[in-house]
């Protein structure tokens, strides 16, 4: 078997071949991945922002509001993500007038890492020292301020660690979204590697998802090095 | 400038109610350096948060600069805030900006227009003797040049008064030195009234006009910085005036100079122009009195030299008398410690 892969990856015709239906796979993935992210944090932020804010001692103190929303994004956190995509199908043949294909997983794949980004915000925030909100605070800035100038200034380098986590996570579960007829890498090793038992194009498949995990933890790490000034 | 009525301080706690501050009166006049000493625990922390209401009172009025800081809220306050300088113990700038940046946060707060705030800064960094370090980020900088950012921030928006709370507490002594002779330039140079939080005596003599000793979350004792240090009345104040002039004659020599009868132990204070005179040669001649020096210090309060001097003075009843005369025409303070019989 080894050495019938080694033979098949030095034939041209066989890469002529995969350039038939890899390249789309690897562009639908990122698509879903980069659609996803955004939106997870479009979400994601506001609601660690004020998960942040509105807790004890902090700028907006409001227990009602902090444990609510708490709340929520635990339920959310705790359904697994297949049931979440069997469940929200009915939801995104609403939203997106189809529950088949790469925009249709992207639904899914927002609500389940919203909540998670959520978290990771939450606690990126909650490294601001007391001191340099009270510091503002004693300038006379507003709560708006706070969170824009100080907070989420603050708080870039573990923000973007986070960032580089819930992208790889993102990675993973677009597999999964695959797995459904989500289309993407995941869907390439599902239907050739697995139910066409075609070893090659499983481990053409892992190895280009490895390439993407590494490179955006290294993007991540060098990034959130370069704009620590601690 | 500054009126405090009747503050009280609450804190509502699961295991009951804590009193930090009971009923504080205090008058901060424009322009004064304003010392507010305690240890750690007495309220002096809260007292300085309740000015820019940091912290709300329980109770009581703040009036500062003509305007009721307690009746304040919103966007009402954080106006009034801007008016307010504050610098602490542990800084508190943001790392992820420049000195110039930070310098720059309190004006960009306040809404300045861009070309202004560049202005302001520039004039700010040469202030605090920052001026190449504009484009370097805090955390290259040492506890002193920190702080000195902490200043300049402070006095970005041109306040009319500046809080310190324990400013000095996380520097070394020669750092804390040149850090209160920054404050006291600006102090004379703008005239701006300051505010000082400390639990360090040093604090108060090198750079304050007027103290008030907190202990127990009450006013104890204030007035001119020179009275306190002369005639402390609490046992507090006491303590924190020897805590850097330390008065007090070992026991062992208390002892034996009771030994000496017809002697007395004296201790003069002298402020200003007076300690250059020369006292003790004068007491020899003209009292007939033998002069035992027992132990002496001179330093200076703010920019005042102020001088201790313990001394035995021997020799007949009337001479002695001659001699306590002659210390009084003399302007100076005195005080019999022990009277030798």
């Amino acid at each position: 078997m080894g050495t019938d892969l080694f033979s098949l990856f030095n034939d041209p015709a066989y890469w002529e071949s995969l350039s038939k239906i890899l390249p789309q796979s690897v562009n639908e993935t990122i698509y879903m991945v980069i659609v996803s992210t955004f939106l997870a944090y479009v979400l994601g932020v506001p609601m660690g922002v004020f998960l942040v804010i509105t807790s004890a001692d902090h700028i907006l103190p409001n227990p009602w509001v902090e444990r609510t929303l708490g709340t929520v994004i635990n339920i959310f956190r705790s359904i697994p993500f297949i049931i979440l995509l069997v469940a929200l199908i009915p939801f995104t043949k609403e939203l997106v007038g189809t529950s088949i294909g790469t925009t249709a997983a992207i639904v899914p794949l927002v609500v389940s890492a919203a909540p998670f980004v959520a978290r990771l915000v939450e606690s990126s925030l909650k490294e601001v020292s007391h001191g340099v909100i009270e510091a503002a605070l004693s300038m006379g800035a507003s709560p708006w301020q706070i969170i824009s100038k100080v907070l989420l200034p603050e708080a870039k380098s573990p923000l973007i660690l986070g960032m580089a986590i819930t992208t790889i996570n993102i990675i993973a579960y677009t597999a999964m979204a695959g797995a459904v007829g989500g289309g993407g890498l995941g869907d390439l090793a599902i239907q050739y590697g697995y139910n066409r038992f075609r070893t090659d194009i499983m481990i053409i498949t892992v190895f280009i998802l490895v390439i993407f995990v590494q490179g955006i933890q290294w993007v991540g790490t060098t990034l959130a090095r370069k704009l620590s000034h601690r | 400038m500054i009126y405090i009525n009747n503050l009280t301080k609450v804190y509502k706690t699961p295991g009951g109610s804590l009193t930090a501050l009971k009923d504080i009166n205090l008058h901060i006049p424009k322009g004064a350096v304003y010392g507010i000493i305690g240890l750690s625990g007495a309220g002096k922390s809260t007292l300085i948060r309740c000015l820019n209401m940091l912290e709300r009172p329980s109770s009581g009025q703040i009036i500062l600069d003509g305007q009721k800081m307690t009746e304040l809220s919103g966007k009402m306050l954080r106006k009034a805030r801007q008016n307010i300088g504050m610098i602490f113990q542990h800084f508190n700038l943001l790392d992820s900006r420049t000195v110039a940046g930070n310098i720059a946060f309190p004006l960009e707060i306040a809404g300045w227009p861009k070309e202004q705030i560049i202005e302001r800064v520039k004039e700010l960094l040469p202030l605090v003797g920052l001026e190449d370090k504009a484009d370097i980020y805090p955390a290259q900088l040492s506890g002193g040049q920190k702080q000195r950012i902490g200043i300049a921030r402070a006095l970005a928006t041109k306040p009319s008064v500046l809080l310190c709370d324990e400013a000095t507490s996380a520097l070394d002594p020669q750092t804390t030195v040149s850090i209160l002779n920054l404050l006291k330039e600006i102090n004379e140079k703008l005239n701006l009234t300051i505010v000082i939080i400390t639990h360090e005596m040093k604090v108060i003599k090198e750079i304050c006009t007027d103290v008030a000793v907190i202990d127990q979350s009450q006013i104890v004792e204030r007035g001119p910085v020179e009275s306190v240090f002369i005639h402390p009345q609490s046992d507090i104040a006491k303590e924190f005036v020897s805590s850097i002039f330390p008065n007090e004659l070992p026991n062992e020599l208390l002892r034996e100079l009771s030994l000496h009868p017809g002697s007395q132990i004296v201790r003069i204070h002298f402020l200003g122009t007076a300690a250059s005179e020369p006292l003790i040669t004068d007491l020899i001649r003209h009292c007939g009195v033998s002069v035992n020096i027992l132990y002496g210090s001179i330093d200076h309060l703010r920019s005042t030299l102020f001088g201790t001097l313990t001394l035995e003075l021997q020799g007949s009843p009337e001479s002695l008398h001659t001699a306590g005369s002659f210390l009084q025409s003399k302007n100076l303070t005195v005080e019999v410690i022990n009277n030798g019989n």
